[in-house]
């Protein structure tokens, strides 16, 4: 649905984007994820057609943004940061409007406009006038008019941003819901969200894409080099003898825990899980365990660990 | 074409739904009331010199309405929607450029015209009450219509440029403001100075709005004053479009 190659964008002095590469395929959703000024903004920007690529091309559903600019616009929804309307309109008139200049005709916009406003919880607002909505009920406006024309790709710009919790919560179920029938592209600076949402993720920082995978995988990857913490009662000299006697075990620390127990973190070679071994060996030596785990990175480590600024780990 | 309607019917609902539309009629009318009171007490019964309406031309209103509304009605035009985000919006659906454009500048004139609708009254008034027949006829009244219809395109196709600019709607009127005013001050240098055999001359007095105006309200359409306003207005609109599509090579 979406290949982008070799996109870059400049503006001034400055690169927002440079040289990314990636797909999207029909009926996915993807999350385009990274810190504020990762240049998510500005891809969505030149996927939906509103600012040219300084070099690179990026298609849409086979179309050529610069190039077939009508064809690729007529078949994306596209809602963009901070959700903006016109306030002075009411909600059905601006949907109406909105589709209309989306090519729909006099009769179906009136269908598609009834559909969508029941789709997004509009149908009780319908007569008031955007300005005087509450955020939550302005995005879902937003949501709709992405949504009239019934593209085939929909690119939303921070959806959630500026909502509270509950909002949060049926805009998510909403995105959701149009999994299958549309391709969907969302940014967001909030990890969470992409996992909750999104098949698949691209992680994007200082204009480029670091990491491409399902949350699932990008865990995983992750998992490798994670630690197991056990807590075992025994005396730390002959602890750190077995510990050092283990090839699997790369690193290890042992720090006094509660009473007679200690604290261990061991950090294994080459991804292995480390868990049977320790137990095996807490057995062997009738060591009482109080505490095995194999410590998780969540995504919030990963998205840290990929976005980090430079300087702070030179620092490390 | 739908796509223009579409436009058009947006563009006239922002007018006609908003309070500015108003206040701008409002003190339009004001305006043209004050001048057609001063202009009737100060003829009294003496025979009229010259048709009514290029008595109205000739005082400072009509130029006050023109040159500081046109910049009210333009400013909003882009400035506003690239300021509030709805530039993006808009131009992401599948109009054309040239569509918005057009519907703008044919929102802003039809506004303008509609502005100008309490003029038509104070005629009539004055046509009803006075036994002067030289003092306004159909003529002069199609001319003068003529004069602010294409006035008012000159202007306010500025204003689009000038609105198509900026992403703030004080410098777009403050540029259309200074647009206008310095057509006024060369047209009142042109006037005050007599046309010699130098280019510069020559080419002021091909510039000089008031001279123009006069035709116009003594019922006198000169084709070169109308290929004038049409062809300025033209270029203005084409420096629009070429700015609202800049951001694709930009």
């Amino acid at each position: 649905m979406i290949e982008v190659s070799n996109l870059t964008k400049r503006y001034a002095g400055r690169t927002a984007v440079s040289d990314i590469s990636f797909a999207v395929a029909r009926g996915e959703i993807v999350g385009l994820l990274g810190p504020n000024g990762a240049g998510k903004s500005t891809t969505m920007r030149v996927l939906s057609c509103f600012m040219p690529a300084t070099s690179g091309t990026a298609r849409v559903a086979g179309f050529d943004v610069f190039h077939q600019s009508a064809e690729v616009r007529r078949r994306i929804g596209y809602m963009p940061e901070n959700n903006p309307l016109y306030p002075e309109m009411r909600v059905r008139e601006y949907l109406k409007f909105r589709a209309r200049l989306k090519g729909l005709g006099w009769k179906k916009s009136r269908e598609r406009v009834t559909t969508v406003m029941e789709q997004c919880g509009l149908a009780d607002v319908g007569r008031r006038v955007i300005g005087q909505l509450s955020k939550g009920y302005r995005q879902r406006v937003g949501l709709a008019d992405a949504l009239v024309h019934e593209p085939e790709l929909i690119i939303l710009d921070e959806p959630t941003i500026g909502l509270d919790p509950h909002q949060i919560r049926s805009v998510r179920q909403l995105i959701k819901s149009l999994a299958g029938n549309h391709t969907v592209l969302i940014s967001t600076h909030i990890l969470p969200e992409a996992e909750m949402m999104c098949s698949r993720m691209l992680i994007m920082f200082d204009g480029k894409i670091l990491a491409s995978d399902t949350p699932e995988n990008l865990q995983r990857r992750m998992a490798g080099n994670s630690q197991i913490i056990a807590e075992i009662a025994a005396p730390a000299e002959a602890l750190r003898e077995c510990f050092s006697q283990i090839p699997e075990i790369e690193l290890f620390d042992v720090s006094a825990g509660e009473g007679e127990f200690q604290r261990c973190a061991l950090t294994p070679r080459d991804g292995l899980d480390l868990r049977p071994m320790i137990f095996a060996l807490a057995r062997d030596r009738g060591w009482v365990i109080r505490e095995l785990t194999r410590h998780r990175h969540s995504l919030e480590d990963i998205y840290v660990q990929i976005t980090r600024p430079d300087e702070e780990e030179e620092n490390e | 074409m739908k796509i223009f309607w579409t436009l058009l019917r947006r563009e006239l609902s922002a007018f006609f739904f908003s309070l500015t539309g108003y206040v701008i009629i409002a003190a339009v009318t004001f305006l043209i009331g004050e001048s057609f009171a001063q202009l009737i007490d100060g003829l009294g019964t003496d025979p009229w010199p010259m048709p009514v309406t290029q008595m109205f031309f000739g005082s400072i209103y009509f130029w006050m309405i023109v040159l500081l509304v046109s910049p009210v009605i333009t400013m909003r035009l882009f400035a506003l929607e690239k300021a509030s985000g709805t530039f993006e919006t808009l131009m992401t659906t599948p109009v054309g450029d040239f569509q918005v454009v057009a519907a703008k500048f044919a929102a802003a004139l039809v506004f303008y015209v509609v502005m100008w609708l309490p003029l038509l009254i104070c005629l009539f008034i004055v046509g009803r009450f006075t036994n002067q027949a030289s003092a306004l006829d159909s003529g002069t009244v199609g001319g003068m219509s003529l004069g602010i219809f294409l006035a008012g395109g000159f202007f306010l196709s500025f204003g689009c440029l000038a609105s198509a600019l900026t992403r703030s709607q004080m410098a777009a009127a403050m540029i259309s403001l200074a647009f206008g005013i310095s057509q006024f001050a060369l047209a009142w240098w042109a006037k005050n100075n007599p046309v010699s055999e130098q280019w510069q001359s020559q080419l002021l007095s091909c510039l000089n709005i008031f001279d123009q105006m006069n035709d116009f309200a003594r019922g006198v359409v000169d084709t070169r004053a109308v290929i004038f306003y049409a062809s300025v207005t033209m270029l203005f609109l084409f420096l629009t479009l070429r700015l609202v599509e800049s951001r694709r090579w930009k």
